[in-house]
């Protein structure tokens, strides 16, 4: 297998240092760009199956690059960002960006990003059956099961645990959520997500107090891992 | 007071006082000599004088004299004087009015200038405790973690794996502990600027004190109370600075309590109101210290190391940008226990049916 190729869009050195090292000690083929425009330009000569794009660039801001790169590029965008500012990550998922990591981030969780973020790539295969640790969901019988036991789960859990899972690892923003599950009107209605993940939290998790799959990202959304 | 009422208000109250007192004198100005009305207003200048600015004070001076020549010193009715006592009396009037108009002024700003050095001198002596509390707090991770990478370039191939992975914890401590130092300075400087703004969203307070008790670290050395009431219903908060608070809490009860303690968290919602309790069954807090643990940079006399005093100062900042309060007060147990009441928006969805 050809080894992944990962372009970092980051004005800061040292990071670009530091993920380029970690990168390569990886098995990851690693490119830099130190600006909004190099970013573009280098995308556009390799086409790498990932891009690690800071949010915060010194020319073009990356949500401006996010968009351009949108216009044709689609594998895999993951953002950085300072801190956690929420708007900005909602902005830049809804945007298109797949995912996203605030700094100061850890190796361990940069590495399950992008494992993730590259296995999203490969849309092409269509699977009947999902499975995710002890989850495993039919996607035609529509039906779920946990531990090979089936799960009783009304049309919208399903829906949501359907879209959550095939996502896998990947944060989906409250109003993607709700647009997808409930359709266009119901985006500000976050409370109906809320009631909905913790009533399949009781049916999916071993402990709803704490959920090993359907994981809440605070402000943003939700992440099934 | 001066500071409360604009200039022309000022003027206004001025004017009147001096016509209200010139009116009174003039219906009994076949008992009371000129001579002592001419004392009677400059009387009431100097009062003005000690509350208004010189403007005011000067415009009252003026009418003062006015009157007094036109009503009070012969002939009545007009502006010239027949003897000449009288017109000495005016103009002595006048120019006593007018010096004790500027003297006062000048006198008070020499007040207000030394009030404002000591609010200045206050203000310099908070930075210093700031300056020395965070360079303390900044540099000692700082010094850790630029430490632990001369010694492992120095010498770290001399080093059993145990040394390393020690000395690799330490950094990683540091860092963490150099991370939330600066997150706590970001938080501070937006509420005391006003740039705090709230972001409310339907937020599951079971869920949110789940996730912020296991973020809090070396809680697992402690036992933790905590029974969620599964009918509360969703309430409307900013989910981000409510973690916030409640991970002040929780961490400083880990913190400043031995091994072992119990930590007990509860919720209430009764009328509107929400009430989150984190008390702890450790020593407790002093009582002549309880009142300040919510001041900036105040740190409990007998704490550990470690840490700004900003938290607790964070947190209630954060509680009363939501319309709430926070407290201390003392736990059954004897320990300390901090009550949050948060007037919120309530959503009862959260038991609707499920199809």
């Amino acid at each position: 297998m050809n080894k992944p190729s990962v372009l970092i869009i980051d004005d800061e050195p040292q990071i670009r240092k530091l993920l380029e090292i970690n990168l390569n000690h990886h098995g990851y083929i690693a490119r830099q760009a130190s600006s909004g425009q190099e970013g573009l330009m280098l995308a556009a000569n390799h086409v790498p199956d990932v891009i690690l794009l800071d949010i915060g660039l010194p020319d073009i801001s990356g949500h401006e690059v996010l968009k351009q790169l949108r216009d044709w590029y689609k594998k895999a965008i993951v953002i950085l960002s300072v801190e956690s500012n929420e708007e900005d990550i909602v902005k830049a998922l809804d945007n298109g960006a797949n995912d996203y990591l605030t700094k100061p981030f850890r190796v361990g969780e940069l590495m399950a990003r992008l494992r993730s973020a590259i296995r999203n790539n490969d849309t092409g295969e269509q699977t009947q059956v999902l499975t995710i640790g002890d989850l495993e969901i039919d996607l035609v019988a529509r039906t779920a099961k946990m531990n090979g036991e089936l799960l009783k789960l009304t049309g919208t859990e399903h829906n949501l645990l359907v879209l959550l899972a095939k996502n896998e690892g990947r944060v989906l923003t409250h109003q993607f959520l709700l647009r997808e599950v409930w359709g266009v009107g119901y985006q500000t209605e976050t409370q109906y997500l809320r009631v909905f993940v913790g009533q399949l939290r009781k049916k999916v998790e071993e402990d709803p107090n704490n959920p090993k799959h359907i994981i809440t990202v605070s402000g943003v959304g939700y992440r099934m891992d | 007071m001066r500071r409360n009422i604009n200039r022309w208000q000022q003027v206004f109250i001025g004017v009147m006082t001096i016509g209200l007192l010139s009116l009174g004198c003039y219906l009994f100005k076949d008992f009371i000599d000129y001579r002592i009305v001419a004392l009677i207003l400059l009387l009431a200048v100097s009062v003005l004088a000690i509350l208004f600015d010189i403007f005011p004070v000067l415009i009252s001076a003026l009418l003062s004299a006015l009157i007094l020549n036109l009503f009070f010193i012969e002939p009545i009715f007009h502006y010239k004087i027949n003897s000449a006592e009288s017109a000495l009396l005016f103009f002595i009037y006048l120019l006593v009015a007018l010096v004790n108009a500027v003297l006062t002024n000048r006198l008070r700003k020499q007040e207000d200038k030394v009030r404002d050095k000591e609010e200045k001198e206050n203000t310099i002596r908070l930075y210093n405790t700031l300056l020395s509390s965070l360079s303390h707090e900044l540099k000692t991770p700082i010094a850790t973690i630029i430490g632990a990478v001369d010694i492992l370039k120095e010498s770290g191939d001399k080093m059993t794996i145990d040394q390393r992975v020690d000395l690799y914890s330490e950094m990683e401590i540091a860092g963490s502990r150099l991370n939330s130092q600066v997150e706590n300075l970001l938080n501070m400087s937006r509420l005391e600027t006003g740039n705090l703004k709230l972001k409310k969203d339907w937020v599951d307070i079971n869920e949110l004190i789940f996730i912020v008790s296991r973020k809090v670290p070396r809680i697992e050395r402690h036992v933790l109370v905590f029974h969620p009431d599964e009918h509360l219903p969703l309430f409307k908060l900013d989910a981000g600075l409510i973690e916030t608070v409640l991970y002040c809490l929780i961490h400083n009860a880990v913190r400043y309590t031995p091994n072992g303690s119990e930590i007990s968290i509860k919720t209430n919602f009764d009328d509107e109101k929400l009430a989150i309790s984190v008390s702890d069954n450790g020593k407790g807090i002093p009582d002549d210290e309880v009142e300040k643990v919510f001041e900036k940079f105040y740190r409990v006399s007998s704490s550990t190391p470690g840490g700004t005093g900003l938290g607790l100062s964070i947190a209630k900042g954060i509680v009363e940008a939501h319309d709430g309060s926070i407290s201390l007060v003392k736990a059954e147990s004897g320990g300390a226990a901090f009550i949050i009441n948060i007037l919120v928006e309530a959503s009862y969805i959260k038991n609707l049916k499920n199809e």
